[in-house]
Parts: C-alpha cells; structure tokens; sequence
C-alpha cells in the first residue's frame, strides 16, 4: 500500500514536473486570480482588463528576458473556499507569478498555496494588516497600503479635523471592515481624546439596518465610522438620513467607489471615504486609462492602477532578475524601483509598497473629492 | 427660585422612561417593517408548501426578478414622462406578470415532471433553479449594485413620526396585512380555493372528484409569484438598491420565518416573520447586532424544539 501511494506520488510529481518543463518554458505565465463574477466582481475585472493591457505593453516592448508574457485567468468571487481552488489550478497550470487576489479574506486563504510552491503572489487591494505585517508570507506583496495606513489617517480625520468627542463605530464582521473597524477604534482608544460610544457588526446583505441605526441615534455620537463594502454604507448612511440623523458618515476604501454614489444618491453627498493617493496626473496612469478606453469602450474600474502597477512590478522584478526563481524576483521587487501608475515605487521587507499611501476624500455634488 | 431636588429627580426619571419608551417604540416598529418584508416572501415558500410541500427555494429569485422587472419598466416609463404614482402602479402591474410567468414556467419544467419521484428530487431541482435564475439575471443584466427609484409615495401626515416610522414602511405593512387576509380569503371562500385546499389534503382524491389539479398547483405557483414580485417592488422601493442576489439572503429569512410561524399556514407566515423582525431588532437594540442571526436561530429552534410543526402549523401525520 504505501509503495503505491508512492507510486502514484511520484508519477504525479513526474508529470507535473514534465508539465512545468514542456509548457513553462517559452512563456513567463502571469496568473490574474480575483472576483470576477459574483455581487463583488466590480472590484476583481478591472484587474483583469489591467493585466491585459500591462501584459499587452511589455510584450509589445519586447517581453520580459526575451519571453512573451502569458495571462492565466482565474475566478474566486472573493470567497476564500474558492479562491484555494483557483490557487490550486494557477499553480499547477505553472503559474510563474500571481496578481491577485482581490479580497483580503480570499488572499489569505490562497497564500499558503502559493507559499508551499514558491510562487510570489501580489495583490492590488487586499489590504488586511496582517498578509504582510504578520511576516508569515514572505511570498506576498501589494501595491495598496494596509488596512493600517488607513485607520491612521481615518482616526487623525476624526479627532483632529472633526474634533469629534464621541464616535460609534459599526463594521460587516468580515475580514476587511472589522479589520478596519478594530484599528480605528484602538487609535481612537489608544490617544484618548474620544470616546468609542458603540462598535458592532451588522450582518452583511439584511434587508435593513434600522435597528442599528436607531441605537447609534440613541448614543448620539459625533460622528459614524464604518467599516466594509457600499451595499451596506448606502443602506445605513439612507436609513441615518431618512431618520434626519446628519451626524458626519466616514468610511473607507470599499465606500470610496462610484457604484456607492450611484445607489445611495442624494443621501451619498457629504459622506466621507478614505482612498489612494490621486494619480490623476501621472503618464503612466493617463497611457493606461487612454489604453483601456481604445480596447474595452470604458472608463476603468476599482484598483485599476493598483493592478497595473502591480503587473508592472512584477514582470519587472522577473526582467530584472532575470529568473522566475523566488528569491531572485523577491529580491528584485526589495531593490530596483519601477515606474508605475502609482508613481516610481519599490517594496519593503515586509511586502507593501513603499510610497502609496491614503488621503480622505468626501461626496460632493455626486462626486468624490479629496478633502484638503 | 430654590432647587427642589424631588421635582428634579421627578423629571429626570420621566425624561429617562419616555426616552426608554421611545426606543422601545422605533426597535418595535423597525421591527415591525423588517418582519413585514419577512412576510411578503414568506407567503409565498407557505402557500406552495401547503399545496405541495414543495420548499421552492426559486422563490427568492422570482422575489429578486419582480424587482428587476419593476425597475427596468419605471426606467421607461420615467423617461416616456410618467407621474410617479403611474409608474408605481404599472411597473407593479408588468412585475406582477412577469413574474408569474416565471412561477407558472418554473413550475411546469422544474417541478411538474418530478411530481410522483421522491420528495428529495424536487427540492433539489428547486436549489438547482434558484441558481440558474441567480446567475442567468447575472449575465443579461450586470453584477452591480443598482439604484432602485423610490416609487413609493412621501406622506406628509407621516413626517412627524419619521424617527419611528416612514411612509415606505408604512405602505409595506399595510400591503402586508392585506395581503393575507385576501389570500386567507380566496383559500377560504372562492371556487379555486377550495380547490387548493382539496389539492393539498389529498392530490389523489382530488384528482377523482374532478378537480383539475395541474392546474390548481400552476395556479398557486401563479399566485404565489405574484405575492414575491409585489413584495420586490415594495422592498427594493425601500431599500433603494438591486442586484442579482438579494433574493438569497431575503428568502432564506422569509423561509425561516415561514417554518417558524408553521409552513403551510398563511397567518403563520405572517406571525413567524413579525416575531423573527422583532426578536432581530430588539436583540440589536438591547444586546448587541453582533448576534442578530444567533438569537433568530435559537429562538426558531427554541420553538421547534417544543412545536415541532411551528407556531400555527398543525401537525399532522405523514402523508405516506
């Protein structure tokens, strides 16, 4: 029993070794994994369309060591059960680097996957603190700033730009809004000017939020700090305003989308959201945008850049490393700038790019506007 | 003027249990409004189960296609110039067919060719068909959250009470209510009713004493899609915002609602959700939202454990 057990072991290693050596020579593979169908999808194929085009770029300009760059699309609809799966499949489809995945939950799940085949994996907006912080994935990168950066910048809104006293907090209970939710409440608690008057999760996807609402009414905070995606900020910031609540509504990365403005509409103006430093002036961004508007017909989506400087960076790292292997590339992305539609960047020991960073932006006549 | 602590301490306590009173007032009606939501789908997964004990898990989904309907047509009809009550009751009116013809099409191709296999094969058809019709809405429309119009008309006369309750809720329970007691009527006194009702004790029987029972099941199948699609037009009115997967979450509220109140029992559906709306909003309000779903839980299974059939459900033996 146990020689066939090895039998069968050996020969898959064999052929899967065969595979790797037969397919992944004349193309560096380039996996894109994320949500690209499901209720968060609108977050995941804008970086497909980004890797398409990065990939498109380079392979225009001659490949990376002289190879032609090959994509390997992968759906997990950010859920961490399926995002294993297509961790799985990208691997032993010879995947040589990962861009992805899109939900910190699903990341999580997918990295030790990757770790186990030495495959560097980069996101470009999983932003959960502890995927780098935690050092247990030397084989992850991002080119958005943690969770933690926006909880600074958040709580330094609050009590020095609001001057609040009071706050009340409420998350989804997922990975990303608790997560989000936590560190602002423990800055707040930490510099003790402000009190944390309530923090709860709300069940993501009920078909209403008036209970919580009207407990944060009772607790009259100065203002409401949420964490998580706009299904749920557009339902609880129209319930607050349908009850002529107008205490300030601050938010996050997962707010700061157009598609929040479009569903909550009128009850969206004056709400607060924390986002990525405006690239709006960088060539390498407009040359994106202008690229995506000649193939797709539209306007890119939610961490366009973020997945193209992504791309960018790591079919650079390999270019300069001039190998696949892991710890030439890690070491390639530690060291050589690149220049990106986030600006020229590089990452640091622990795998989160140094120099993007957050600003806070606010809704203003149905537009997002960064807040001086 | 002399402080007088006694007539202090008078209107203190008094501003503390009005205050009391009030938040107990907005968690009951909030809950109230969730329970009536609850309640519209609800209906409908009893309704089908009394008839067939079928648990059509497609329900949510017809729930979710009325309100795509309903915005497609008010887009129109916005656009044609239509006042608002106009576009309300026409978009209602297109969500209310539209809808049916899917309960009556579901029913004939999921469901009507499993009639005599066991009762296992239907359920699964049923999940089978909630997902096609989650993900076949998911490619012909779009992924995205959209903004739903809010086609409910403002009452003025309820602006002072806004803190407890909205002319949006409002309308919802009132549809509600009058919605089970027409349901409760036509199963009571009309022709197809009766019918139903024969249908449900005994298909067989039925069947020998002349009644048409294909069609007395696309009937229920009809009516039962009508209630989901009226429910999506006021709910998304309310809620403001669609997608491809509401119907998920909400029917498998309004489903423990159903089995709570008694499936098969029309005045229990209604009960359960009211009783599943408040014990969320006062667990939210007094506890924590944090447990929302765990106190809902144990209360269903608290209720199952010492009435196994639900709260008006009867419990009868098992038609073998």
């Amino acid at each position: 029993m146990k020689k066939l057990i090895a039998g069968i072991v050996a020969t898959a290693c064999l052929t899967i070794g065969l595979a790797g050596v037969s397919f992944g020579a004349d193309t560096v593979k380039l996996a894109v994994v994320g949500a690209h169908s499901g209720d968060l999808a609108s977050y995941g194929l804008p970086t497909v369309n980004a890797a398409k085009l990065a990939v498109a770029k380079v392979n225009a300009e001659g490949g990376v060591m002289g190879k032609q760059v090959e994509l390997i699309v992968q759906d997990d609809q950010c859920k961490p059960e399926l995002a294993t799966n297509a961790a799985t499949k990208v691997v032993s489809e010879g995947a040589d680097v990962v861009l992805g995945h899109i939900c910190s939950g699903a990341t999580k799940a997918a990295l030790g996957i990757y770790k186990d085949a030495d495959i560097i994996c980069m996101s470009p907006s999983a932003t959960n603190t502890a995927l780098t912080a935690s050092g247990d994935y030397p084989n992850f990168f991002r080119t958005i700033a943690s969770d933690d950066d926006q909880a600074i910048v958040e709580y330094e809104f609050v009590l020095n730009t609001l001057g609040a006293k009071t706050v009340a907090i409420i998350h989804d209970k997922g990975d990303y809004g608790k997560g989000f939710a936590t560190l602002v409440k423990d800055y707040i608690e930490k510099s003790g000017k402000a009190e944390v008057v309530l923090f709860e999760g709300v069940t993501p996807g009920a078909v209403d939020y008036t209970a919580v609402v009207q407990k944060v009414r009772r607790a009259k905070p100065d203002c409401v700090v949420f964490g998580g995606y706009h299904p749920e900020a557009s339902k609880i910031v129209t319930t607050m305003r349908k009850k002529r609540m107008k205490t300030p509504f601050l938010s996050e990365d997962g707010v700061k989308d157009d598609t929040f403005i479009k569903v909550a509409r009128k009850y969206a103006e004056g709400v607060y959201a924390t986002g990525p430093i405006d690239v709006s002036k960088n060539p390498i961004h407009l040359e994106a945008v202008e690229a995506h508007k000649k193939e797709f017909g539209s306007e890119p989506g939610a961490f366009f850049d973020n997945a193209y400087a992504a791309a960018l960076a790591l079919l650079n790292g390999i270019d300069k490393a001039g190998t696949t292997e892991f710890a030439a590339v890690k070491k390639a992305l530690q060291t050589e700038f690149v220049e990106t539609p986030l600006g020229r960047i590089k990452f640091d020991s622990k795998g989160d790019a140094e120099g993007v960073g957050f600003l806070m932006y606010q809704v203003r006549n149905g537009q997002f506007v960064e807040v001086e | 003027m002399e402080a007088c602590p006694y007539d202090f301490i008078v209107s203190k306590v008094r501003a503390y249990s009005e205050s009391t009173m009030e938040y107990f007032l907005e968690l009951f009606f909030g809950g109230l409004t969730r329970g009536s939501i609850y309640a519209l789908i609800a209906l409908g997964y009893t309704m089908v189960y009394g008839i067939i004990e079928l648990i059509n898990f497609a329900h949510g989904e017809i729930y979710m296609i009325g309100a795509f309907t309903a915005l497609i047509v008010a887009g129109v009809l916005t656009a044609l110039g239509f006042n608002s009550v106009a576009i309300l009751i026409l978009a209602t009116i297109v969500a209310v067919i539209y809808s049916s013809a899917y309960g009556y099409t579901i029913e004939k191709i999921a469901y009507r060719p499993l009639r005599s296999a066991p009762r296992l094969s239907p359920l699964i058809s049923a999940i089978g068909m909630s997902l096609f019709l989650q993900n076949y809405v998911l490619l012909a429309q779009t992924s995205d959250f959209l903004p739903f119009p809010e086609l409910l008309p403002h009452f003025e006369f309820m602006d002072p009470y806004y803190a407890i309750m909205g002319s949006a809720e409002l309308i919802i329970i009132l549809t509600t209510v009058t919605v089970m007691i027409a349901l409760s009527c036509m199963i009571k006194f009309t022709k197809i009713g009766k019918a139903m009702r024969a249908t449900a004790q005994s298909k067989k029987m039925a069947m020998l004493v002349g009644v048409n029972v294909d069609k007395v099941i696309s009937m229920t199948f009809v009516t039962g899609s009508a209630l989901a699609a009226i429910g999506g037009v006021l709910i998304a009115s309310h809620i403001g915002q669609i997608n491809f997967y509401i119907g998920f979450i909400a029917g498998i509220k309004a489903f423990t609602a159903a089995v709570l109140g008694g499936i098969g029992s029309i005045p229990g559906a209604v009960l359960g959700s009211l009783i599943l709306g408040w014990t969320e909003s006062f667990c939210t309000g007094y506890i924590s939202s944090d447990y929302e779903d765990v106190f809902a839980f144990a209360l269903l299974v608290l209720i199952l454990i010492f009435r196994p059939a639900g709260l008006l459900g009867r419990s009868s033996t098992q038609k073998v």
